[in-house]
């Protein structure tokens, strides 16, 4: 919002030089504008998005190939001694060892692990904010229940506990973001809590009360607002966390079932394959390790841009 | 000080106790039949014979009295039988259990050192090409899940080696320290640099910032005025107070480090718990899941009260109550 038309005074002749009108800018402007500036966060961030277009293109880009993702090409996809074969002009990335086209594979894996890598994030935030808010919020007795709960839940041996849930409800993906969920949250609720212990001791909290707003009205209008930034933070941060989760559980033949590509199941049937044929394991664990490594430095970045101190030390 | 170490010791029964209680309502709740399991085809032509297993087992009785003949048991000190190996679950434990801690302390040492040390010699030369290398090594890491470096380490370091000649890392599996302890040493390099990278990255980028924040501090330039040498100002000084934080991540990192250690030994072929663990769970093999858990959940709770401990150690400002 310009301020020239309100004050033609502020915009008095300066010499040659053009006054730049006064703006006012939001700390959500000033964070957005420093991390459009990071040129690593915009790397990330374009890697992400183009991941997410491939994701979704999924099946005309097999289509373009040629290959479906659980297709066995049974004539050029496999050697006679019954092998992977190598990278090629038919199968870009090679194929694995049932003659499937790794490329195509590794698209359509994309797809479970942003589904599952943000669906479980987002639900263990949103769960850790509820909690956390009312642990922080409604006095030492929920405080106290919450909290000891949170404690038991940190201090679960959770891949443990987690392969024994998938393996007692029955894998599938729904089940794996719950699984993935129900051992994240405590996490960003035990810093909710911390959060709102402080601020529900702040004036403009009290002055809300003395206007009669209720308990639900303050937690959510009042002390919520405060905690997006290291919400917004701890969710992109915990997206790379959630998928490596996912990889893990589907390595360890407890995710995504086969023929379903994932990227976890791929790198756990390269493990038989892995001397006579790289390929088979190099790519699907470049496609995690990048994916991750994106979410994790675009995660950093938000860190910083959201931080008023950042500039002062730059 | 007695007090705080009664009443830490209470709560960490509490949570052993809570925690085997789900373990135990998971299993029981779980829709499987351990009697057909165990007797595979044999099941589906005697449904006398399942029932009997199912009884011999105790598996028919209420879950409130199989609970409590369990505890009895535990208290005995007895863990009760494999289902499959038909071996005493203590036996087994005490057989996997060397494997497990000789990865796992040995992983610790790594990454508590080499995580340390490259985090200070990065906060004492900010902006550096090491600073700036520690960095980077630290975000990559950070996002290798351990499986795939595991693989990559076996693909290069073992397999290529080999074609190329040389033999220096086997393809896995566990000589134990009392056999041959460079074979031990050597068999474990591999696992240990698996599991303790992701781990490391987290101390550099935490030991970086602490410690650039301490050495801002008014006594460090107290010290510096002193004429004390620039190592005795960065380790006496302040590192000591950099350590609060870090030994507080260690005692978080303990609580993840089965999750590392059971994917590292499926990757090495190592037959520690961690394997164990998995393949009691693909088999529904439930005493020696609980048992697993449970010696899980007690380390858990001993290390963070060693974590609190170590606090008074670090800071004699904190006082224990």
């Amino acid at each position: 919002m310009s301020t020239t038309d309100r004050h033609p005074a502020l915009t008095v002749d300066l010499g040659t030089e053009v006054a730049r009108p006064v703006e006012g800018r939001s700390p959500w402007r000033l964070a957005w504008d420093r991390l459009r500036r990071d040129r690593v966060a915009v790397g990330c961030g374009v890697f992400i998005v183009l991941l997410v277009a491939v994701a979704l293109l999924a099946k005309p880009i097999s289509m373009l190939v040629g290959y479906g993702p659980t297709q066995q090409d049974r004539t050029g996809g496999i050697t006679p001694d019954g092998l992977p074969t190598p990278p090629s002009v038919h199968h870009l990335l090679g194929t694995d060892n049932l003659g499937r086209d790794i490329l195509v594979r590794i698209v359509y894996g994309s797809q479970i692990s942003l589904a599952v890598g943000v669906g479980a994030a987002v639900a263990a935030v949103v769960i850790g904010v509820v909690v956390g808010l009312c642990a922080g919020y409604l006095g030492p007795a929920v405080d106290t229940v919450l909290a000891r709960f949170m404690d038991v839940v940190l201090s679960f041996p959770f891949l443990l506990f987690a392969i024994a849930l998938v393996t007692v409800a029955g894998p599938s993906m729904l089940i794996e973001i719950a699984v993935i969920a129900f051992f994240s949250w405590a996490a960003v609720g035990r810093i909710v809590r911390g959060q709102t212990l402080a601020i529900r001791e702040k004036e403009y909290v009290e002055a809300a009360r003395s206007l009669g707003a209720g308990n639900l009205r303050i937690m959510f209008v009042d002390v919520l607002p405060n905690l997006v930034a290291p919400v917004i933070v701890y969710t992109t941060l915990l997206i790379p966390v959630s998928i490596v989760f996912e990889a893990t559980l589907s390595y360890l033949g407890v995710g995504i079932i086969p023929p379903t590509p994932s990227w976890g199941n791929m790198i756990s049937d390269s493990q038989s394959f892995y001397q006579v044929a790289w390929w088979f394991l190099v790519f699907p664990g470049l496609a995690l390790v990048l994916t991750t490594l994106a979410f994790n430095l675009l995660g950093d970045s938000v860190r910083d841009a959201l931080d008023p101190r950042t500039e002062l030390r730059g | 000080m007695v007090r705080f170490l009664i009443r830490r010791l209470l709560t960490g029964i509490l949570v052993v106790w809570l925690i085997s209680v789900i373990v135990f309502g998971l299993f029981f709740v779980a829709p499987h039949n351990v009697a057909t399991l165990l007797l595979g085809k044999f099941a589906a032509q005697n449904q006398q014979l399942v029932a009997s297993v199912t009884h011999q087992l105790g598996l028919d009785q209420p879950i409130i009295v199989q609970y409590g003949h369990f505890m009895v048991r535990l208290l005995h000190g007895d863990l009760g039988y494999s289902y499959y190996s038909h071996q005493p679950v203590t036996t087994l434990i005490a057989q996997a259990l060397p494997v497990t801690a000789s990865l796992a302390i040995g992983a610790a040492v790594i990454w508590v050192t080499l995580g340390v040390l490259i985090g200070v010699l990065s906060a004492t030369r900010p902006r550096s090409a090491l600073d700036r290398g520690a960095t980077l090594f630290a975000l990559t890491g950070l996002s290798f899940p351990t499986f795939v470096l595991g693989l990559l380490l076996l693909y290069f370091l073992f397999y290529r080696l080999h074609v190329a000649g040389v033999d220096f890392f086997p393809g896995g599996g566990y000589v134990p320290l009392t056999q041959d302890p460079w074979q031990w040493f050597v068999h474990l390099l591999l696992p240990w640099i698996t599991l303790a990278v992701a781990t490391m990255a987290v101390y550099v980028r935490l030991t970086r910032g602490q410690l650039i924040e301490t050495l801002g501090e008014d006594y460090i330039r107290t010290a510096r005025a002193k004429g004390l040498r620039e190592s005795r100002v960065t380790y006496r000084h302040g590192l000591r107070a950099a350590l609060i934080p870090i030994a507080t991540q260690f005692g978080i990192d303990v609580a993840t480090l089965l999750g590392g250690v059971i994917v590292t030994e499926q990757v090495f072929g190592l037959n520690g718990l961690g394997r164990m663990s998995v393949q009691a769970v693909t088999n529904s093999d439930e005493p020696v899941i609980i048992a697993v858990v449970l010696l899980a959940a007690v380390f858990v709770v001993v290390a963070n009260i060693g974590v609190d401990l170590l606090y008074a150690v670090l800071d004699p400002r904190i006082r224990l109550s």
